[in-house]
């Protein structure tokens, strides 16, 4: 309970208590207590604490905020040495041009729709270091469910610049099959759900799926549920919360906490202590808090979050804190709703690459000469590559027919030969040459 | 909600009741017993079959139907969950797409409107929208339909409702081996599907052939079953209409009017090929049904037929017996009215017949 401020009168005796306890070892001690109930000490099945009869309504000015994790100040310097996750020079340059790589397509995407290329997108600018850092901490075996915003996950585990484009464009090299808007990518291969555009449907299914996991034998990979400050006011979030603890599922549950819900900023969308603050007391599950601008941070944190869930079968609340640089998506102007001078500030000396650029500039790891190249060599790929997805050709139109059923059913193949006879007699006024033969 | 009166209700409403001539001659199962065994059956054949809900484990589930299972295959298969129908339904979805086949308990369908976006914008969309790489083989089961005095929130059928969306399969069993027969196919079934039950006949004992008790009994999905021939009308029906159904043919032979009843067991899929053939033997149709009649399962039969050569062989128009178009009464002769009775459906086949009733009957002297 490091995070308390200062010790309230009615909770002095449970503190001791729990000193007293640890002391003697864990949590048999704690059963040997509680089935011999001492006259200031509570034995209710629904909570066991002491008595007090002085009356004290407990304030959550009461507590202190649970403090944030950082390895690396605004300047790329590390604090604590110890702290330092000792990457090697190729790692951290990975990480720096993944960031760089999700940052300039983001870009450029994202302009794209403006011209009316793509119906919509999302882009992921402030949050590149939590979701390389996390990506980066993690196996490959390990089971991702995002929300939306987690392009970065995806480009760290080798999802290609055409397989970006692809889905956005919805052609026939789309893994999606044009089923779904831009931006809901997924890789079987890549082990990364689906994404699912209602709010917060992936919580208590990627505690489902850590389950499912922890019934494996000799199991090793954990669920990494990715969801933002917004998508935990769901109630899908609860039994998220609720279910992972009560069961014991090896899940991250990863709250990207960027401030903002579209337009509504985190101080209306909640009044306690962020999403960490649910954790330890509300749910009674490990949390951990990082500053999420910050690369080393995540990743060590994440490191050490996995070994906990994969050892002790438990989840972890984890909370990373950065700022949503870009609109919430092509459908929304930020600028509306907060000023342009903040975003300016996460833009620049808050912004998770220039952080990590300064610390490579420190270790001299840094060419800007080299590093301005491979953003221009980027642009160019993402570029030529948005040409190229745009001339393929769609999926074959009759796949619309596929995949409501695992089998097809007769009313469905009935109505796909009376659409193939209707083509067939009126081809000249259909668009047929888009699409894959 | 009242969770505790449902209870009562249930058990206040077991009472034996058979349609069968052979029933004293054959096996007789409950349908809470058919449910059970299909249970255990595929528990112990696939060992990524779990089931999950509200007091399934230790209290055996509130209606009793996974009654010994949870001593029988432990805490990890048989899950007590809190009460949250948003969350279990949630977490069998995510345990269906990594790879487990989960039977998810709603203590009634009432309750699946909480959890209604995990079942069809989960559920039943994600095979398409992943483009066929995440599957959801779950099935959604549980009490549907109006039980006994539990008034209007608890007395819903979501036939209709579900039956709506593709990407699901809905099934209605009726007796005993539709339950036992069907469940066993959902669980093996790679789609979603929401499996309806009706609480007033869990403990009702059906005659059952000696293959109903087979380790491998399956009732295919998407077709309906014919419980009764007759040339004269065809009474088409699903869940507890079908007693209805059965006791109103029983009535109309008495007048010399020989109706086919229709147990459609599949809701969607819907075995139109089977009503249909039906339709062009009888040449008249009622539909039956406990749920409310706007798009109603009737309301698809009629469309379905008027989209068809069928159409031509009708002799009348067809007529839909549905459950009231109000919320379920509370008040017991009420709540009586307000569900298709026998007298009811006696009346409705008289009048879709017409002056043919005569005829039918002299022919039948």
């Amino acid at each position: 309970m490091s995070f308390l401020r200062k010790s309230v009168n009615l909770m002095g005796s449970v503190a001791r208590r729990q000193q007293h306890l640890k002391v003697i070892g864990g949590a048999t001690a704690a059963r040997d207590f509680s089935s011999k109930p001492s006259d200031d000490y509570a034995n209710f099945p629904g909570a066991k604490a002491p008595f007090v009869s002085k009356l004290n309504l407990i304030q959550p000015e009461d507590y202190a905020p649970i403090p944030i994790y950082r390895v690396m100040d605004q300047d790329g310097y590390i604090a604590d040495e110890s702290q330092d996750p000792q990457l090697g020079r190729e790692v951290v340059e990975k990480m720096f041009r993944d960031m760089v790589l999700l940052n300039t397509m983001d870009k450029i995407l994202y302009e794209s729709q403006r011209q009316g290329r793509i119906s919509f997108y999302m882009t992921n600018f402030g949050e590149e270091a939590s979701h390389i850092g996390s990506a980066a901490a993690l196996e490959m075996r390990d089971l991702i469910y995002g929300q939306y915003r987690e392009a970065g996950v995806l480009v760290w585990r080798g999802f290609r610049i055409d397989q970006f484009i692809d889905q956005c464009y919805g052609n026939t090299d789309d893994l999606g099959r044009g089923k779904q808007m831009p931006v809901h990518y997924g890789s079987r291969e890549l082990n990364f759900v689906t994404i699912s555009s209602p709010l917060s449907t992936q919580m208590p299914q990627a505690v489902g799926a850590a389950y499912a996991m922890k019934l494996r034998p000799d199991n090793d990979a954990c669920v990494v549920c990715y969801f933002g400050e917004g998508a935990a006011s769901e109630g899908d979030a609860h039994a998220a919360f609720n279910f992972a603890a009560t069961l014991g599922c090896p899940t991250i549950l990863f709250c990207r906490n960027n401030g903002f819900a579209i337009s509504t900023p985190s101080h209306e969308q909640y009044k306690g202590d962020g999403i960490a603050g649910r954790g330890p007391m509300g749910y009674g599950i490990t949390t951990i808090r990082v500053d999420g601008t910050d690369v080393f941070a995540v990743y060590n944190a994440m490191k050490a979050a996995r070994e906990y869930v994969l050892k002790e079968n438990k989840p972890v609340v984890f909370e990373a804190l950065a700022y949503r640089v870009g609109h919430h998506s092509t459908s929304d102007d930020s600028t509306a709703y907060r000023p342009a001078e903040e975003i300016e500030i996460w833009n620049s000396v808050e912004h998770p690459i220039s952080k990590l650029k300064r610390y490579m500039v420190h270790k001299g790891w840094f060419d800007e000469t080299v590093e301005n190249e491979y953003v221009k060599d980027i642009r160019k790929k993402v570029l030529k590559q948005i040409a190229v997805s745009e001339k393929k050709l769609k999926p074959n139109w009759r796949e619309m027919f596929e995949g409501v059923y695992a089998e097809m059913p007769d009313h469905l193949i009935e109505q796909r030969s009376e659409l193939e006879k209707h083509i067939e007699a009126h081809k000249e006024h259909y668009p047929l040459k888009n699409f894959e033969k | 909600m009242l969770r505790t009166r449902l209870i009562q209700a249930a058990s206040s409403a077991q009472r034996a009741f058979s349609t069968s001539q052979k029933a004293l001659a054959a096996k007789q199962m409950t349908v809470r017993d058919a449910l059970n065994s299909a249970l255990d059956d595929e528990l112990a054949r696939d060992d990524r079959v779990f089931i999950l809900g509200e007091e399934v484990a230790q209290y055996d589930g509130a209606y009793k139907v996974s009654r010994g299972l949870w001593k029988k295959y432990g805490d990890k298969r048989v899950i007590d969950t809190p009460i949250t129908e948003m969350g279990f339904a949630g977490i069998a979805v995510g345990a269906a797409m990594a790879g487990l086949r989960p039977v998810c308990e709603f203590m009634t369908w009432n309750f699946s409107m909480q959890a209604i976006d995990h079942i069809i914008n989960s559920a039943a969309k994600t095979f398409y929208m992943s483009a066929g790489a995440v599957n959801v083989p779950i099935v959604f089961r549980g009490p549907n339909g109006a039980a006994s005095g539990v008034a209007a929130q608890h007395s819903q059928c979501f036939a209709a409702w579900y039956a709506h969306c593709p990407g699901l399969k809905v099934l209605s069993p009726y007796d005993a081996e539709d339950a036992r027969g069907l469940l066993k196919s959902a669980i093996r079934d790679p789609d979603p599907v929401v499996f309806l039950e009706n609480e007033l006949v869990y403990g009702t004992a059906f005659p059952v052939a000696d293959n109903v008790a087979d380790k491998d009994f399956l009732v295919p999905i998407g077709k309906a079953k014919i419980m009764r021939p007759g040339k004269d009308i065809t009474l088409v029906a699903h869940s507890k209409a079908v007693e209805t159904s059965l006791l109103a043919a029983a009535e109309l032979a008495k007048k010399g009017i020989e109706a086919e009843v229709i147990n459609l067991r599949s809701i969607r899929p819907l075995d139109t090929a089977t009503i249909f053939a039906s339709v062009r033997k009888t040449h008249h149709l009622v539909t039956v049904e406990n749920g409310w009649p706007q798009h109603g399962v009737g309301a698809e039969i009629c469309a379905r037929i008027m989209e068809d050569q069928t159409f031509f062989e009708l002799d009348a128009p067809v007529w839909r017996c549905a459950g009231v178009d109000v919320p379920m009464p509370y008040a017991k002769t009420l709540e009586a009215h307000a569900l298709p009775r026998v007298q009811d459906l006696v009346e409705a086949t008289l009048k879709v017949l017409g002056g043919k009733v005569g005829k039918a009957a002299a022919a039948n002297k």
